[in-house]
């Protein structure tokens, strides 16, 4: 039997992982995509403990189903916005998009 | 060291392999392909977890919807120029002491708590289960995360379109 800490701690690398690409990657599809790691490494959590803990409605599972259907919905909403960025900026690099800086 | 918890290294250090690929890799279109990687691991190790209809849930929207998606954004919004442009911006030192350090507590939270469980010897069939779950008890997160879904389809729509 694997031990529930193997999976807690995979999922905690993959979220420190995803937390660095949020914060350094320049490409703004790059953040999303790592923001889409945070959240996988969150699913996986929620089903190692749907299996290992007694749950009467594998509440786990459940959550993470919704998980990734919000992840898709917001998936699509950001890279809609992702393109009116590059529409009205022709580049979609956070770091050089600063008109609100002062 | 049994087969399964063989196949499970085996299976970690490819998905964090992939991972490390998407968050530092200098070619977009190559980071999107390895989080393809990235999420075929996850649903192995779904799989392994016995959360057989996830895995199929995983696979099809997230390879076959939210990374063609990504790639689409890729395709439209790349410039031919930039082969040698940085990928990571200047914030990297502090960054990584934060994320080490959100790893560093997490692990130290995992190890804490949760000293020796093994869980039932067998879940039941996950699919019809979840199903009566998602009809019954979760009937109200059910409808709502339908209306959010068509709210995201509208915004992305309005959002998108040629002005």
């Amino acid at each position: 039997m694997i031990p529930l800490n193997n999976y807690l701690i995979l999922g905690a690398i993959l979220f420190s992982l995803g937390v660095f690409g949020a914060l350094t990657r320049r490409n703004a599809i790059a953040i999303l995509m790592s923001i889409e790691l945070m959240l996988n490494a969150v699913s996986l959590n929620f089903i190692a403990f749907a299996r290992y803990l007694p749950q009467t409605l594998l509440q786990g599972q459940v959550f993470a189903i919704f998980i990734i259907t919000i992840a898709a919905a917001e998936a699509a909403v950001g890279l809609a916005i992702v393109l009116g960025l590059y529409r009205n900026f022709k580049t979609v690099n956070v770091d050089e998009i600063n008109l609100m800086k002062w | 060291m049994t087969l399964k918890l063989g196949i499970f290294y085996l299976l970690a250090a490819f998905t964090v392999w992939a991972a490390a690929v998407v968050v530092l890799g200098k070619n977009i279109v190559r980071a999107a392909v390895a989080l393809i990687f990235t999420f075929c691991g996850m649903a192995a190790l779904y799989v392994l977890l016995d959360a057989e209809f996830l895995a199929a849930v995983q696979v099809l929207i997230y390879v076959g919807g939210i990374t063609i998606l990504l790639l689409f954004a890729i395709m439209l919004t790349s410039r031919i120029s930039s082969a040698t442009a940085r990928v990571i911006n200047d914030q990297v030192a502090l960054s990584a002491i934060a994320a080490a350090g959100l790893l560093v507590g997490l692990i130290y939270a995992s190890a804490q708590g949760i000293a020796a469980l093994s869980g039932p010897p067998r879940l039941p069939e996950t699919t019809p289960f979840l199903g009566r779950a998602l009809l019954t008890t979760y009937a109200l997160p059910f409808e709502v995360v339908s209306i959010l879904l068509l709210a995201g389809m509208v915004g992305a729509i309005v959002l998108a379109r040629k002005e």
